[in-house]
């Protein structure tokens, strides 16, 4: 981890739309996103990647219990929700990912003695799972109007057994992976907040797969923009 | 965080428009809200939109043992959750008044009716049986959350697809979704509630209230009941007294209601069915309106990776060469080993290295031990007399482990290290400083 902080920050922020020749494997399936689906939360997103999709509410700056307020800043709180039976450690771990990426960006500073809380619902698992609740918690905390730094995104990238790498993997693909890496990005810098993997790899394939994300981000970034856009146009 | 409660004012206006039978949105009295159903990529998945009340649900699938006292029986399992995503007053991991009402009213309408027949879910009697569990989740509270719920249930129960098994002698057989087609439930009749708000002591009634409207009603009804206009389960709470025409009044109703909501049913199962057999597109991506300037979608993205690996190389030659120590586990004696430099263990005394520093000049700290011997005589020394154990500062010792040609290696004594333990802290930050200097 420790040596991917130190080199991460000597990655350059990419630049220009990319053209030329393309891998079968990495593209971004479809995506799509649709905000303020909900009446009672603050801010709601459901964002679907191909058939992977998670719904999240975020409500705050609101109250805060007592026992969990923070003189000086937000208390933020994440909950996943799986989609059949109680919640476990796999839950917690992600929750816990999700909220130390949020934390990074949320301008906590601004709203000190209150909570905001997301709730993120898993609707249906298709692969790169994480990935998909981090842009829904992204697009849901804008739809609430919470202050940030910068948006931020999550990509997933795949290493089947011979080297190749794949973006956005589905369930099947993440199976026969031999190391599957979650990255989050900023929108600023395209730097990382938050890095998980799973499997065996290089460091030559961390940093392959980083600079993959980074060349995604642009995209989901992208289609950040031009949903809002779509969003607060007149027409 | 708690729900806003309602002003008197608030509540003396719905009242008074309930007495003008008129509804805040624009409903009359006997009116459902919209119904909309749509379902996920996989079996059993759905979700039920009544009005702004929203509910996923999700029917899943085991191999278990069944109950002892019905052995040829498969188990029907429905669990409701309350999410704080539906409503700020909807705290995580408390089981509710409300939460343990409904799901008892689920069991009752959709188990206790016999609506799914239990015992084709037998694989081999007294052994084997299939556990159909249903997880319906609130995603947003809008009022009626009964009747979304029992919506949901039944319609994920419909569309759900349990794997084919083949009994052969003793053996039995899963085939997974490739190899045979999944085979559907079989489901006897399709049990509704509806619900119906009294206000007024009962003068006035309301069907489908909204979560205004619940909130200042004096008593609920419910009423679940199959398009064969069987009754399945009454509930009437709240501590309202109902005459006797009320109800039948009300039963009535649900007769049309749960004709209307039947058909609507079957109308979007068959549609689901159809589009999956022409290969079409389906799931939840499909359902997301497109029209709405709150909705955007994008098709599948290319993304150039060809420069991937040359970005990597670059980075990678620009990073610091990792260090070559490969870790030699050193034996001291049988039965023990040694990984690393042999320098001290970093998790109980790291500041007192500092001072061993300090003594020596600030040269280094790297140090080995004389035997094992001595090594488990001063772990028990240490943890006998005080043994303020850090374990904060592990990372910044790490640090000096890679940088293996600083370290020139030296011998200490047993009784150094005793008196290091007691000697006063120093922060790790200086110490790295100082090596620097000294190289």
């Amino acid at each position: 981890m420790e040596g991917v902080m130190q080199t991460e920050t000597k990655i350059r922020a990419e630049s220009g739309i990319e053209s030329g020749p393309r891998g079968p494997g990495c593209s971004l399936r479809n995506f799509a996103c649709e905000q303020n689906l909900l009446s009672r939360p603050d801010g709601s997103a459901s964002f679907l990647q191909g058939d992977t999709s998670v719904l999240a509410g975020v409500y705050g700056p609101a109250e805060v219990k007592v026992s969990k307020e923070i003189f000086n800043k937000a208390t933020l709180e994440v909950t996943l929700r799986p989609k059949i039976g109680l919640p476990g450690v796999a839950e917690k771990s992600r929750e816990r990912l999700i909220r130390n990426t949020c934390e990074a960006v949320v301008l906590g500073a601004l709203h000190p003695r209150t909570s905001i809380t997301v709730v993120l619902q898993v609707v249906s698992d298709a692969g790169s799972l994480l990935a998909c609740c981090l842009n829904a918690a992204c697009m849901a905390l804008v739809d609430a109007g919470v202050p940030m730094r910068a948006l931020f995104c999550g990509v997933t990238c795949a290493l089947d057994s011979d080297g190749t790498l794949l973006l956005d993997p589905t369930a099947k693909q993440e199976k026969e992976a031999r190391a599957v890496l979650t990255f989050a990005l900023d929108s600023v810098e395209r730097k990382l907040l938050m890095s998980t993997t799973k499997g065996l790899y290089s460091d030559a394939e961390l940093q392959q797969c980083l600079a993959a994300a980074q060349a995604a981000s642009q995209h989901v970034f992208r289609f950040y923009r031009e949903s809002l856009q779509r969003r607060y146009s007149k027409s | 965080m708690k729900e806003t409660p309602l002003s008197n004012c608030e509540r003396r206006f719905l009242l008074r428009a309930i007495e003008e039978k008129k509804r805040l949105d624009g409903r009359q009295t006997y009116d459902y809200r919209n119904i909309k159903i749509s379902f996920g990529t996989d079996y059993g998945c759905c979700i039920v939109e009544l009005g702004k009340t929203r509910v996923l649900g999700q029917v899943s699938c085991e191999l278990v043992s069944p109950k002892l006292n019905r052995a040829t029986e498969g188990i029907l399992f429905f669990n409701l959750e309350l999410s704080q995503m539906a409503a700020p007053a909807f705290e995580p991991g408390r089981q509710s008044d409300l939460l343990v009402k409904l799901n008892r009213l689920l069991e009752r309408c959709l188990r206790n009716s016999k609506c799914i027949d239990t015992e084709s879910l037998c694989v081999v009697a007294g052994e084997k049986v299939w556990q159909i569990r249903v997880d319906l989740h609130l995603l947003n509270h809008d009022g009626n959350i009964i009747d979304a719920a029992s919506i949901a249930a039944i319609v994920a129960l419909c569309h759900f697809r349990r794997p084919d098994v083949s009994v052969q002698g003793d053996e039995v057989t899963l085939y997974t979704l490739e190899e045979r087609d999944p085979v559907p439930l079989s489901i006897h009749h399709m049990p509704i509630c509806v619900s119906f708000a009294f206000f007024q002591q009962g003068t006035y009634l309301l069907v489908d209230p909204n979560e205004r409207e619940e909130r200042v009603m004096d008593g609920l009804l419910v009423i679940a009941m199959n398009k064969h206009r069987e009754i399945c389960t009454i509930q009437s709470s709240g501590g309202i007294m109902l005459l006797k025409d009320q109800v039948l009044r009300c039963s009535k109703i649900a007769g049309v209601k749960v004709a209307e909501i039947t058909e609507l049913i079957q109308k979007a199962l068959a549609n689901d069915q159809k589009v999956r057999k022409e290969g079409g597109k389906f799931g939840f991506a499909e359902s997301i309106a497109n029209q709405r300037i709150t909705a955007f979608r994008m098709e599948k993205a290319p993304i150039d990776t060809s420069d991937v690996e040359e970005k990597a190389e670059e980075i990678i030659s620009e990073a610091e060469p990792p260090s070559e120590v490969v870790s030699k586990p050193v034996l001291w004696t049988p039965g023990t080993a040694q990984i690393g430099e042999g320098i001290e263990n970093s998790w109980g005394d790291l500041e007192d290295s500092e001072k061993e520093d300090e003594d020596e000049g600030g040269s280094d700290e790297a140090i080995i031990l004389d035997s094992i011997k001595m090594d488990t005589g001063e772990v028990s020394n240490i943890g006998s007399q005080d043994a303020p154990i850090v374990l904060s500062d592990s990372e910044e010792e790490e640090m000096i482990i890679l940088e293996p040609d600083k370290n020139p290696k030296k011998i200490r004594t047993q009784t150094i290290s005793a008196t290091q333990v007691k000697a006063p802290s120093k922060k790790p930050v200086k110490k790295r400083k100082k090596k620097r200097a000294a190289n």
